[in-house]
């Protein structure tokens, strides 16, 4: 589904050259639930926006379901971005003047639903997340928990193939962060590919593989139960 | 395109419609002015003054216009006056200045000669002292006419009658006074049969001129006494030169008048072929376009000055949109995160700027329609005296809806583009 290889990101900042990621290769698969941690700096930022299609790797190749996103212009990728990707963030960045619907509907406004499917996109997905009574809330009538829900709810509008989460607890209380991340297991017993930005030990451990990242390459590959809280992952030579 | 994934493909939808397009950026749009109504207002603001300023420069040029057709209509549209000089185009003054005078006796032979004039008078004016007992007007114009002046200037009378042939060939004393005049000698009494002094002589008053107004606002028309021209040539002035005022019988037929007119002038003046004109004729015509020309550039000067008010207007929304860009670089970045292409957010602020214009023409628009309305009711009361004969005639309001209408329409595209035409 996701297959990456020999990725590279090269930044020019000033006179300095940073490689943000060197030739990476990565393949995820459709209903993985993936983490990807590293410290900052590591090149795990780059990795998601070339993952959510926000950016384009300098050389290398990204397939998503067997399209080369690579070399796509900004058009291209804005559809990718709505039809293929739903965005989860650490902030939730809803549009604080629009009510919990309207911010679902969002995705299917730029994909061109029709206000009538669309309206019954957006109820079914915030049911799908519990907040089917909370559809004319604006977000500042909502807690951090409810909000993030709505995030959800809005990454999954557009059924998209992958769920990329950036920090998704990181706002949140623990135990708001925990009903999140028992959302997101749900979503991925449901057949949701869900990919996990974090560096979060605790969080990244509700996935069913971690993947860490060291100064743009894979330091790590672990698959792991995440029923199973007490395994070690021990460090493996990327792929 | 890239085959889209069984998924998205199978729900078959068509890409965001424009009118999806427009109704979000509107509801988005709205959203945002409401959050900042203040900063909102005082764009709008901007764009209500530019609307204003253009539309009433645009009533102020047709006021012009209309004040400036109104006060010629005394030459009269259908009259042709053969004089020495032409108004307006005339040559190097040492070409004129030897031109022969044109005599009491061209008038009549114009008169005897002509098919096509329907009245012909000779005229002549100058400046006088007007006395009657112990009241006197200083430079008062003295009009020498025939008794066709009647015809050819319209003149209408309040009082007695106009001069007639009879008294014009006997060299009369008579006169006819101008509203004004007979207004001011005369307050508490009839001035039928008083007698007047013009400089030394006395004369007679046979008749009283209805009110003219003033001939572009600058000569009162209503300050004159008329005499008869062969008085007025033997008593009041000693140099020849008249004027012959010729009504045309046909309106259409007012160049074929003219050419008729010019030849007889030539064959009385005896002008060999080949020689210019040592007279010309001149009619109102010549008034009309001289002000087109003045009045076009007075509009084109006036319009662009207060298109900058308009400009500068749509220049504060540039800089509101700005500012707009700026504080919600996060919502853009979110909205392109979620799809949204550049075109969908570029869409979106230009529908906030358009709406700020909208809203500015909305509000220029009906600031004026207010005021037209006011005029309106003032209008129909001056007409309503001017029936009567009383008050002065008002602006009229027909044209100024119309041009705001105009204005709505081109004043927020160009502010938007922030182009000025």
């Amino acid at each position: 589904m996701i297959t990456i290889k020999k990725l590279s990101k090269i930044y020019q900042v000033g006179t300095e050259t940073i490689h943000a990621l060197r030739d990476m290769d990565l393949f995820i698969g459709r209903g993985e639930y993936v983490a990807i941690m590293g410290p900052s700096g590591s090149g795990k930022s780059t990795l998601m926006n070339m993952i959510g299609c926000l950016d384009t790797p300098t050389s290398g190749v990204f397939e998503l379901n067997g399209i080369n996103v690579s070399d796509m212009d900004d058009n291209q990728l804005a559809e990718i971005r709505n039809k293929e990707i739903g965005f989860v963030f650490q902030t939730f960045n809803l549009l604080a003047r629009s009510n919990a619907l309207h911010n679902v509907e969002l995705p299917l406004i730029y994909a061109g639903v029709p206000s009538d499917e669309r309206r019954k996109l957006a109820l079914e997905a915030l049911d799908q997340v519990g907040l089917a009574d909370r559809i004319h809330h604006k977000p500042n009538e909502m807690s951090g928990g409810q909000r993030q829900r709505v995030a959800v709810a809005r990454a999954l509008v557009n059924n998209p193939s992958i769920i990329l989460a950036d920090e998704p607890t990181g706002n949140l209380d623990s135990k708001t962060g925990d009903e999140i991340m028992a959302l997101f297991a749900a979503l991925a017993r449901a057949g949701h590919t869900i990919i996990l930005v974090t560096h979060e030990e605790d969080v990244a451990r509700h996935a069913r593989r971690i993947i860490r990242i060291r100064d743009g390459r894979i330091a790590s590959d672990e698959l792991r139960e995440p029923s199973n809280p007490g395994a070690i992952p021990s460090p493996a030579a990327a792929s | 395109m890239v085959p889209w994934p069984d998924h998205a493909v199978g729900r078959g939808w068509a890409r965001m419609t424009l009118i999806d397009e427009i109704r979000e950026s509107t509801w988005v749009s709205l959203g945002a002015l409401r959050a900042n109504k203040m900063r909102s207002v005082l764009t709008t603001l901007g764009i209500v003054i530019g609307i204003v300023t253009v539309t009433l420069m645009g009533t102020a040029i047709e006021g012009l216009d209309k004040a400036f057709m109104k006060s010629i209509s005394s030459i009269g549209s259908d009259v042709l006056y053969i004089g020495r000089f032409s108004w307006f185009e005339n040559e190097e003054w040492w070409k004129l200045r030897n031109r022969r005078e044109i005599l009491l006796a061209d008038a009549r032979e114009v008169a005897r000669q002509s098919v096509l004039a329907a009245a012909v008078t000779p005229m002549a004016d100058t400046f006088r002292t007007v006395k009657y007992n112990n009241r006197s007007a200083s430079t008062v114009q003295i009009v020498g006419c025939s008794s066709e002046a009647v015809v050819v200037s319209s003149l209408s009378l309040t009082a007695g009658r106009f001069m007639s042939a009879a008294e014009v060939d006997g060299v009369r004393p008579v006169c006819v006074l101008g509203a004004d005049l007979a207004a001011n000698f005369f307050p508490h009494e009839s001035p039928l049969g008083k007698k007047i002094r013009i400089g030394d002589s006395p004369y007679e008053v046979v008749g009283v001129l209805d009110k003219l107004g003033s001939f572009m606002g600058l000569f009162n028309l209503d300050n004159r006494v008329m005499v008869p021209i062969t008085r007025f040539l033997t008593d009041l002035t000693r140099w020849p030169d008249v004027t012959i005022a010729v009504k045309v019988r046909d309106m259409k037929g007012i160049d074929e008048a003219s050419e008729e007119l010019r030849g007889i002038m030539r064959k009385i003046r005896k002008l060999p072929p080949g020689m210019p004109d040592d007279f010309a004729i001149n009619q109102q015509d010549a008034f009309i376009k001289t002000f087109k020309k003045l009045g076009g550039t007075i509009a084109t000067v006036g319009l662009f000055i207060t298109g900058l008010s308009l400009f500068v207007g749509g220049i504060g929304i540039m800089n509101i949109m700005f500012v707009s860009v700026a504080e919600r670089t996060r919502e853009i970045g979110l909205r392109k995160a979620l799809g949204a292409k550049r075109r969908n957010i570029l869409m979106q602020f230009l529908t906030e700027a358009a709406a700020i214009c909208l809203f500015g023409g909305g509000g220029g628009f009906g600031d004026r329609l207010s005021s037209e309305l006011v005029d309106c009711a003032t209008t129909a009361h001056e007409h309503v005296l001017a029936d009567r004969g009383a008050g002065p005639g008002g602006l009229s309001c027909d044209r100024g809806d119309l041009r705001f209408f105009t204005c709505l329409e081109s004043g927020p595209d160009e502010s938007c583009g922030c182009v000025e035409k």
